[in-house]
C-alpha cells in the first residue's frame, strides 16, 4: 500500500489510499466522518430501508489500516456516527466488534456536528485535539493554521485520456488538510464548491484517492491556473 | 344510420361523415370485458373507443366518474378533451369531460377527487398517483369503461406495466369495469391482447381496414452514402428538395445528436428560407410546444424529430415522412410511416435515408419486410419486479391489504398472469423489511401485520414519500441550459450533467439547432451565450439505442446470401462484390470471423447480427476472453452487426473462444463489476423504492448528505449477492443492455458453424467499423496510467511538481 507522503507544519505525514490520514512519528491513524449507523437512522426516520451493510464495511477498512500501520492511537474526527442514537443503537455484533477494535488502543472521538457528544463506547471524547504542532477539529475555521478536519467530504474531478474520472480526496495547502469522508456511505462535495475554495489556499492541492493516491492541482482553488495559462 | 342512437346517427350525418365499420363493431361489443382496437393512424380510432361511453352517457342519469382514458402522453390527453368537447357540444350531450396530469393546477386536481368529471382524461402516472389515496374506492366504484390509447406504445414499457397493476386494483374497486385498448398496427396484438385483458378472461381483438398500402422507397442521392456514421448528412440537399416539393414533412432521426447535427446542417442549407422546425425530448417544454403549435397551424414545412414525435397528436397536414438511418424495427418504421397522411383512404408517402453504406443493405431488408407486412418484435417477457415493488407501496398507501387477496389481484393484470406466490412474497418482504439476508430489522419496518393479519404503513405520514416517487421513468441527471444574462428566460433544453461537466469555457455545442457557446455552470444551470458559424462540439444525449431487431437482422443475412444484388443501388453491390472475392459473405445459420493484421495490431471481426447492445456486450466478453488466452486485447467496436476487436496477439482458433460455457463464465464475471449493471441497479432501485428521487429543490442543499447508487450496489454485491434487487436489475440488464439472450440466441443459430477467414488486410466489410466511433478501450491498468500522466501533466503546469 504506497501513500502520498507530505509535510504539514513541520510534521510529516503520510495521505493512504483508503483516505485515512498516517502520522507516523505519533504512531497515530486519523480517520473523518465514518457515519457509522447511517442506513440504521435513515430507516429509524422513517426513510427508505438501506443495505444495512455499511458499518461492517467501514470497521473493515478501518481495520485494515489500524493493522497495515500499526497504529497505536486512533484519531476519529468527527461525525464518526450518522447520529448519537445511532451510537447507542449499533447492533449487538458490530458494537462488539468496534470494541474488538478499539482495545490495545489508544483511541480518541472528536465531536462532529452529527455526533456533537459523548457516546457510552469508551475512549476519549473531545472537542478538538492538539497533537505536536497540529490542531485537529471537525470543522475547518477559516483563517486558523497547522489545522487538520473533515466534515466536507471534499471529491474531485479529473479529465484523462477521453474520461472522466471522480475521486473522493483530501485538500491540502499550507496552512491546513482536509481528509475525505472514510465511511463506506458517504457522498461528496466538489472541491469546486465555494464552501472549499473559499477555504484553501491558491496553492492547494487535492490529492485524489487510489492506490498509490495522486495529487494534482486543487479544481477551483481561487486564482489558479488561468492566470499561469494565460501568461504562458 | 343503423345501430346508432338518434343524436350520433344525426351527428355523423350532418357532418356528412360515414360510421367506420370497426366504429360500429366496437359499440356493438360495449359489454364485453375487454377488446382492442387494432387501426391505422386516421381511423377515427379514438372516436371508436368513446362511442360506447358516450352513447351510455347521453341519457344523462350516470352520476360520477364513468370513462378514464389513458394515453403516455400528456399532450394528447389536453388534445382528446378537445376533441371530445366538440362533438359533445354539437349534440348538447349531458356529459362531462376534464383531463389531470402533472400540469393540471393542484386546486382543480383536489376538485375533480371530490367531484369527478364523467370522463376522466389522463397518464398512468396521474392515475397510480389517485388509486394511492384512500379515497380512490368512492372516487372509482362507480365507473364502467376504461380507454387505453397508444396501448402499443405502452406495452413495450414498465410504464404500462405500472397501469395494469393500476387496472387491476380498479377492477376490484369497479367489477364490472369494461376495458378498451386502441393500438397501431403491431406483429402480435395477441400479445396486446393478453397485455390488457383482466386475466383469466380474454380480450378479443378488433382489426380496423389496414388501409392502402404505403408507397415508400429509398431515397435517391447525387452521391453514395458514406461508410461509416449515422447521421445522413450527405442527404441534406437532397431532403431539402423533398421539403421543397411536399406541404409538410416529417424527418424522422434515431438519436437526438444526430437530429441536432442534421437540423444545423439542413439550416445552413436552406438559402430560401424554408420555415423548419426541430422536435426532441432534450428541448424544453416550451420549444416543444411551440413548434407543436406552429405545426397545428400549418406554419411549418418540416419537422428535424425523434421518436418524441412517435406517438401524439394527429396533424393532417403531413404528406410525407423521411426516416434517416436505419429504421432498426419494421414495426417502428411501420408506425412512423403511418404519420403521414392522415386521411384514411390515401397511402401513407415515406422515404428511407440511409445513414451508411451498411445502412443501404438494412433499409433494402426493412422496405421489403414493410411490403409484405412482415412486422418483427420480440416478446417483453414477465411484468419486472421493481414496479411491482412500487405498486405495492402505492396499495399500502391507500390502506391495508391482505396479503393472499393482493396477490391475487396482481395475477389478474396481464404482465404478471404468472407470478408465483413465492415471488411475490420476496417483493412483499422487500416493502415490508428491505430483505436483508443478514440483519432482521425488527426495530424498523415499512410494513407492519395488524393483528388480523393485513398489511399497513408503519407510518401513515411516509404516504405522501410513496406519492412523491410514483412513477417508472427514471430521469438522467440532466441540467438546464440558458442564455446568459437571460435567468427569467425559457431555458433551451437540457443535456446530461456528465456532458456538462466535460465542457471547459469556449466549448462550442448544438442545442435546439443553434450553436451555442459554454460560458459557465452557476447554480446547476449550464450558461451559454450564442455563437454563430463555429464547427459546434456535439451535445452527448444518452437514451437507449434501440438495436436492430432479431427479424430485421435475418432479413438482410438473407439478403446478404444471394448470387448477385439487383435490387441494391450499384455502389453497394459492388461493395459486396469485392467481400466476396477477397473474404466471404455472412450466411444465414453460420458465423463469420475474419483476421487480418493492421497498424501492427491484429484485428478480428465477428459478425454476429446480434443488434447494437449484444455485439457491444460480446465484445466485453470476447476481450475478457482473450485476456485469459494471453492475446492482450487493446479495444473494440461495435455496431448492429459486428463487433471488431484489435489485440497485440492474432486470433488463431475462434471455436474455443465462442464456448458456452466460457461464454457464460466470462459473463458472470464480467456483470459483478459493471458500469453497464450500475446504471441499471439505479433505476431499479429508485423504481422500487430502495432510493428516493432527486426531488426538485432538494438539490442544492447539502450534496455530500446524498451518495452514489454504485456504493449500494457494491455493498449488496459483496454482503447480500443473493438480495431481490441484485436479482431484478440482472433480469433487466440481461433483456435490455447486457441483451445477453441475443448472443446466446445467436450461439444457438450457429451452433459451432464458424467460418474463420485470415485476411491479408483489412476486409470491404470491415473497413466501415474502423470509421466507427464509439470504441471501448478496455484495460483498468490503462487507465491507471492515463491518470498518472495526467495528473503529472497538471501539476507541472500549475508549477506545484
Amino acid at each position: 500500500m504506497a501513500g502520498y507522503d507530505f509535510i504539514l507544519a513541520g510534521a510529516a505525514l503520510t495521505a493512504l489510499p483508503s483516505g485515512a490520514l498516517h502520522w507516523p512519528e505519533q504512531a497515530t491513524l486519523v480517520v473523518s466522518d465514518l457515519h457509522l449507523g447511517k442506513a440504521e437512522r435513515i430507516a429509524r426516520r422513517g426513510g427508505t430501508l438501506l443495505p444495512p451493510y455499511e458499518t461492517t464495511e467501514t470497521l473493515n477498512r478501518l481495520e485494515a489500516d489500524i493493522e497495515a500501520v500499526a497504529a497505536g492511537c486512533v484519531l476519529c474526527l468527527g461525525d464518526s456516527f450518522d447520529d448519537l442514537e445511532a451510537a447507542g443503537g449499533l447492533p449487538q455484533d458490530e458494537a462488539d466488534r468496534l470494541a474488538r477494535l478499539m482495545a490495545g488502543h489508544h483511541w480518541i472521538w472528536v465531536e462532529g456536528n452529527h455526533d456533537p457528544g459523548p457516546t457510552e463506547l469508551g475512549g476519549t471524547h473531545l472537542a478538538r485535539v492538539r497533537l505536536g504542532p497540529l490542531s485537529f477539529r471537525h470543522i475547518a475555521q477559516p483563517g486558523a493554521s497547522a489545522e487538520v478536519s473533515g466534515h466536507y467530504h471534499p471529491k474531485a474531478r479529473i479529465a484523462a485520456g477521453g474520461r472522466r474520472i471522480a475521486a473522493r480526496c483530501f485538500l491540502l495547502d499550507a496552512a491546513r488538510l482536509i481528509l475525505p469522508a472514510y465511511g463506506a456511505y458517504t457522498g461528496g462535495l466538489h472541491c469546486d464548491d465555494p464552501a472549499l475554495s473559499g477555504l484553501m489556499g491558491a496553492d492547494a492541492r487535492a490529492v485524489l484517492l487510489g492506490d498509490p493516491p495522486r495529487p494534482i492541482p486543487m479544481p477551483g482553488a481561487q486564482s489558479r491556473p488561468v492566470s499561469f495559462r494565460e501568461s504562458r | 344510420m343503423s345501430g346508432l342512437p338518434a343524436p350520433f346517427a344525426g351527428w355523423f350525418a350532418s357532418r356528412g361523415w360515414q360510421v367506420h365499420p370497426h366504429q360500429r363493431e366496437m359499440l356493438a361489443r360495449a359489454e364485453a370485458p375487454a377488446s382492442l382496437l387494432i387501426a391505422p393512424t386516421g381511423g377515427g380510432k379514438t372516436l371508436a373507443g368513446f362511442l360506447p361511453s358516450l352513447v351510455d352517457l347521453a341519457h344523462g342519469r350516470h352520476r360520477g366518474l364513468h370513462t378514464l382514458y389513458i394515453s403516455p402522453l400528456k399532450a394528447l390527453a389536453a388534445d382528446i378533451r378537445r376533441n371530445l368537447t366538440r362533438p359533445i357540444a354539437e349534440m348538447d350531450l349531458p356529459i362531462r369531460v376534464e383531463d389531470r396530469t402533472g400540469d393540471t393546477p393542484q386546486s382543480r386536481r383536489r376538485r375533480q377527487r371530490a367531484d369527478p368529471p364523467h370522463i376522466l382524461l389522463t397518464t398512468p402516472e396521474s392515475l397510480a398517483l389517485l388509486i394511492s389515496y384512500e379515497d380512490a374506492p368512492r372516487i372509482f366504484s362507480g365507473m364502467k369503461r376504461v380507454v387505453l390509447d397508444e396501448v402499443h406504445a405502452l406495452a413495450e414499457s414498465k410504464r404500462g406495466d405500472q397501469l395494469m397493476l393500476a387496472l387491476s386494483r380498479l377492477q376490484t374497486l369497479a367489477p364490472g369495469l369494461r376495458r378498451t385498448g386502441l393500438s397501431a398496427t403491431v406483429e402480435d396484438p395477441e400479445a396486446i391482447a393478453r397485455f390488457i385483458a383482466d386475466h383469466p378472461a380474454r380480450c378479443d381483438i378488433v382489426r380496423a381496414d389496414p388501409g392502402p398500402a404505403p408507397d415508400i422507397a429509398m431515397l435517391e442521392t447525387a452521391e453514395p452514402p458514406p461508410w461509416a456514421g449515422g447521421g445522413g448528412r450527405y442527404a441534406v440537399e437532397a431532403v431539402l428538395d423533398q421539403v421543397r416539393r411536399h406541404r409538410t414533412t416529417l424527418i424522422f432521426h434515431n438519436t437526438r445528436a444526430q437530429a441536432e447535427i442534421f437540423f444545423h446542417a439542413l439550416w445552413l442549407a436552406n438559402t430560401e428560407g424554408l420555415p423548419i422546425g426541430i422536435h426532441h425530448g432534450s428541448l424544453s417544454l416550451e420549444a416543444r410546444r411551440k413548434v407543436e403549435a406552429a405545426m397545428v397551424a400549418s406554419e411549418l414545412r418540416a419537422i428535424v424529430c425523434t421518436g418524441s414525435l412517435d406517438l401524439g397528436i394527429d396533424w393532417g397536414d403531413v404528406d410525407l415522412v423521411i426516416q434517416v438511418g436505419a429504421p432498426k424495427t419494421v414495426k417502428r418504421l411501420v408506425q412512423r410511416i403511418g404519420r403521414s397522411n392522415h386521411r384514411y383512404n390515401a397511402p401513407s408517402k415515406a422515404l428511407l435515408v440511409p445513414a451508411n453504406r451498411f445502412e443501404v443493405v438494412e433499409c433494402r431488408a426493412a422496405l421489403d419486410a414493410v411490403r409484405e407486412n412482415d412486422l418483427d418484435g420480440a416478446p417483453r417477457g414477465p411484468g419486472p419486479r421493481d414496479v411491482l415493488c412500487q405498486h405495492m407501496m402505492i396499495c399500502a398507501a391507500a390502506g391495508p391489504f391482505d396479503a393472499g387477496t393482493l396477490y391475487a389481484e396482481f395475477r389478474r393484470a396481464g404482465p404478471y398472469a404468472a407470478l408465483t406466490r413465492p415471488a411475490f412474497d420476496e417483493c412483499l418482504e422487500f416493502c415490508a423489511t428491505g430483505g436483508y439476508a443478514l440483519r432482521a430489522y425488527d426495530r424498523w419496518q415499512r410494513l407492519m401485520q395488524d393483528a388480523d393479519g393485513r398489511w399497513r404503513l408503519r407510518d401513515p405520514r411516509r404516504a405522501r414519500d410513496i406519492r412523491m416517487n410514483i412513477g417508472t421513468i427514471i430521469d438522467q441527471d440532466t441540467l438546464k441550459v440558458r442564455l446568459r444574462n437571460r435567468r427569467g428566460g425559457a431555458p433551451l433544453g437540457e443535456v446530461e450533467e456528465a456532458f456538462a461537466a466535460s465542457l471547459t469555457p469556449g466549448d462550442s455545442f448544438l442545442i435546439g439547432g443553434q450553436v451555442v457557446r459554454y460560458e459557465g455552470l452557476r447554480e446547476m444551470v449550464v450558461e451559454v451565450t450564442r455563437q454563430v458559424g463555429r464547427e459546434p462540439k456535439v451535445a452527448v444525449f444518452m437514451g437507449v439505442k434501440l438495436a436492430t431487431s432479431t427479424q430485421l437482422s435475418e432479413r438482410v443475412l438473407r439478403l446478404l446470401d444471394q448470387p448477385d444484388w439487383p435490387a441494391l443501388p450499384a455502389h453497394t453491390a459492388d461493395w459486396l462484390r469485392r467481400q466476396r472475392e477477397i473474404s466471404r459473405l455472412p450466411a444465414p445459420g453460420r458465423l463469420l470471423v475474419e483476421s487480418f493484421p493492421r497498424e501492427g495490431r491484429a484485428h478480428t471481426c465477428v459478425y454476429g447480427f446480434a443488434g447494437r447492445n449484444a455485439q457491444q456486450t460480446l465484445g466485453l466478453l470476447l476481450t475478457r476472453r482473450m485476456e485469459e488466452a494471453g492475446l492482450a486485447p487493446l479495444g473494440f467496436v461495435a455496431t448492429d452487426y459486428a463487433t471488431l476487436i484489435w489485440a497485440l496477439e492474432p486470433l488463431e482458433n475462434p471455436a474455443q473462444l465462442f464456448s458456452r460455457a466460457g461464454m457464460a463464465a466470462a459473463l458472470e464475471g464480467w456483470l459483478a463489476s459493471n458500469a453497464v449493471m450500475k446504471r441499471t441497479f439505479r433505476a431499479s432501485a429508485t423504481i422500487a423504492g430502495l432510493i428516493e428521487r432527486n426531488l426538485p429543490g432538494g438539490r442544492k442543499s447539502g450534496r455530500q448528505a446524498t451518495f452514489s447508487s454504485d456504493i449500494l450496489y457494491d455493498t449488496l454485491v459483496k454482503y447480500d449477492p443473493g438480495h431481490l434487487m441484485l436479482k431484478i436489475t440482472r433480469e433487466e440488464a440481461m433483456r435490455g443492455l447486457v441483451d445477453f439472450g441475443r448472443i446466446e440466441e445467436m450461439l444457438d443459430r450457429v451452433a459451432g458453424r464458424i467460418d474463420h477467414v485470415r485476411a491479408r488486410h483489412v476486409t470491404p466489410l470491415a473497413a466501415p467499423l474502423l470509421l466507427e466511433v464509439g470504441r471501448v478501450p478496455i484495460s483498468g491498468a490503462a487507465e491507471a496510467r492515463l491518470v498518472e500522466a495526467e495528473a503529472q501533466r497538471l501539476m507541472r503546469e500549475a508549477g506545484l511538481a
